[in-house]
């Protein structure tokens, strides 16, 4: 309790300071920030955005107008010759593309992890063992978005077994759904998978040598058994841990990824945004981004603390 | 986060895992949280590399044959990029329509042309130029700023250590690749913003984000070596703090920064590309391996020789980064050589 106390002040004052960044963005914009913002409007266009806005309010009151509007959902608008249409449209949108692209990533990382990892720890140091480590090291080196693209050449364009852009919900067509994320959560789910399958070898030769395992085995109790039923959960943790926090990196992955398949996610209208220079766009999507990894992380930090007994009974 | 900060001072960067300790919680933090952080395929360099590396290396640190041959390799891109001044390319921004999208070998052009018509091998070396430019700056702001927040983090652990460590903590609950994106969209997207503006934002923006994790990890590595028997000596002996802290600690602290420091480059040249691709990356018309890659994405159809050979250029690059850094950190690992 006392961890999970310390944990929540932590949360607190990484948010505030998270935040206020985000809300300041628009008045570090080099120049008048209103010019970057809408160049294109009238003057009395930009005067009207210019009170709108609240640039020439203090630090404080910006912070607070901006934080008011953003827990209630109001995420500013694009900005065009036209008008102003609401950011929130979008995004309600695109957050759940992202969660999914996300989840079916890590899902896919660890269904080829765990067994890569509890197999590698069993035969340490043979062939296959060095193999899968050699191979691994070298899809290390291949940048995501690389990754992405070379599939959609080879396995879209040349083989055309998967569409390569678009989306497709599960609540449509589950099947459809999958075909289309498969090259975007593989392009993101290998690098991951190297440093999990590490991560649970390492962790799974440690448990190997302990006392409880020489008795199982001393009872007879096949391979499999052993390993799976009995080496495998005191060795997940550190995984369980990592794989929580490196949503952090699949959220940087997912971004660039979901702009080569033109997956409507979060990364794909931080790109149009970026490319549109529509700042109030920007400054909303990076808050929800920041924020959203900020509560993971922290829900990460609970959860670990609910599974090991020995953090959850430390002393901060 | 469960203390990696203290586990990981154990090992700094090494994340031994192959050797079969148990080196769970420090791949936390030394593995684990930089490729939290930075970002999306850079992650993997830097977070995987150190947790996959040692089954390759060998734990003497010899270089062997593949640590000669990327040495080689490299030595060949960093020629490559500051020659291409004098090397016979063609003007890396000049046009020919013919040329548009055609092959490898056309007309005397080594790798083709580019989806404007532009010579892709003069790209390429000029995109060294920046891709290198980019890495080696913008790594160096890290270790300068983040070897010496983590030596002082490391020596002065009550409160100095405290603040520094929250610090770290903070800047690094923004995912790294969205922070850098973000430094770069306020202050190089404007109107009129020129090449060399975005360039030096671009290497203070990455330099910038890796120093939390460069300085999580020089205070790791300091918190073990500041408690060692010749640091206490030195302290008995009345030397002054920032002669120990300079003088007995930094000496044994530069070989892990060393081999984090390559490992780093790999990732910012990783991110620079992920940057391009959202479209902030090394501006246009000047070439980086990232915006060759970002541009040649719209002709993958027809040409894709466009994106697939700096993608090989890129993949050999970090390959040889990552494998020489975990040679020296193997070679430097102190649990092997100082216990």
């Amino acid at each position: 309790m006392r961890v999970i106390a310390g944990r929540l002040l932590h949360l607190v004052v990484v948010l505030f300071f998270v935040t206020l960044f985000v809300a300041l963005l628009t008045s570090m914009l080099p120049g008048d920030p209103v010019d970057a913002i809408a160049g294109f409007a009238s003057p009395e266009q930009k005067d009207a955005l210019r009170t709108d806005l609240g640039l020439d309010d203090p630090v404080w009151v910006q912070y607070g107008r901006w934080m008011g509007d953003f827990v209630t959902g109001d995420l500013g608008g694009y900005y065009s010759v036209t008008g102003e249409r609401p950011v929130w449209d979008r995004v309600s949108e695109a957050l759940p593309v992202s969660l999914q692209l996300m989840v079916e990533a890590q899902v896919l990382a660890l269904i080829f992890a765990i067994p890569l990892g509890v197999f590698t720890a069993y035969r340490a140091g043979s062939r296959f063992d060095r193999t899968t480590g050699a191979t691994l090291f070298g899809l290390l080196a291949i940048p995501n978005f690389a990754l992405a693209l070379v599939l959609a050449y080879y396995v879209g364009v040349q083989l055309g077994w998967l569409p390569v852009s678009g989306y497709v919900a599960p609540s449509d067509d589950l099947l459809e759904h999958f075909r289309r994320m498969a090259m975007p959560a593989i392009s993101l789910a290998v690098g991951q998978v190297a440093v999990y399958m590490r991560l649970l070898r390492s962790d799974m030769i440690a448990t190997l040598q302990e006392d409880f395992i020489t008795m199982a085995k001393a009872k007879g109790l096949p391979p499999w058994h052993v390993l799976w039923r009995h080496a495998l959960r005191p060795s997940s943790l550190t995984l369980l841990t990592v794989a929580g926090l490196n949503v952090g990196t699949l959220i940087g992955g997912a971004v660039v990824v979901e702009v080569i398949f033109s997956l409507p996610g979060m990364g794909l209208l931080l790109g149009e945004a970026i490319n549109a220079r529509q700042y109030i766009a920007l400054q909303s999507l990076i808050a929800i981004i920041a924020v959203g990894y900020v509560l993971i992380n922290f829900l990460v930090d609970v959860l670990y603390a609910v599974l090991d007994p020995r953090i959850r009974h430390a002393r901060t | 986060m469960p203390e990696p900060d203290v586990a990981a001072g154990t090992g700094s960067a090494s994340g031994r895992s192959a050797d079969g300790e148990p080196a769970g919680s420090v791949d936390v933090a030394a593995g684990g949280a930089p490729a939290v952080v930075l970002a999306p395929a850079d992650a993997a360099a830097l977070g995987g590399a150190a947790d996959v590396a040692p089954a390759l290396v060998r734990r003497s640190g010899r270089l062997g044959v593949p640590g000669k041959v990327a040495i080689a390799w490299l030595v060949f891109v960093v020629a490559a990029a500051v020659l291409a001044p004098v090397l016979p390319l063609d003007d890396p921004n000049a046009t020919e329509g013919s040329l548009a999208r055609q092959g490898p070998g056309t007309d005397g052009h080594l790798l083709g042309g580019d989806g404007l018509g532009r010579d892709l091998l003069s790209r390429l070396v000029w995109g060294a130029r920046s891709s290198l430019l980019l890495g080696v700056g913008a790594v160096a702001i890290g270790i300068v700023g983040g070897g010496t927040l983590g030596l002082l983090a490391g020596y002065y652990r009550r409160r100095i250590g405290t603040f520094l460590v929250g610090l770290f903590d903070t800047l690094l609950s923004f995912p790294a690749l969205i922070l850098a994106l973000t430094l770069v969209t306020v202050f190089a997207t404007g109107e009129g913003t020129s090449s060399t503006r975005r360039m030096v934002v671009l290497i203070l923006a990455l330099g910038v984000v890796s120093i939390p994790l460069l300085g999580r990890i020089a205070r790791a590595t300091t918190l073990t070596w500041s408690q060692r028997e010749f640091v206490m000596a030195a302290k008995a002996m009345g030397q002054r703090d920032r002669s120990i802290m300079i003088g007995e600690v930094l000496p044994n602290v530069l070989p892990a920064m060393f081999s984090l420091a390559l490992l780093s480059i790999a990732i910012v040249i990783v991110a620079e590309g992920g940057l391009s691709v959202l479209g902030v990356g090394v501006m246009l018309p000047t070439p980086s391996w990232g915006n060759i890659i970002a541009e040649g994405r719209s002709d993958l159809r027809d040409a894709a020789h466009i994106v697939m050979f700096p993608t090989i250029v890129i993949f050999l690059t970090v390959l040889a980064l990552n494998y020489l850094g975990d040679v020296v950190r193997a070679r430097f690992d102190v649990r092997e050589s100082a216990l």
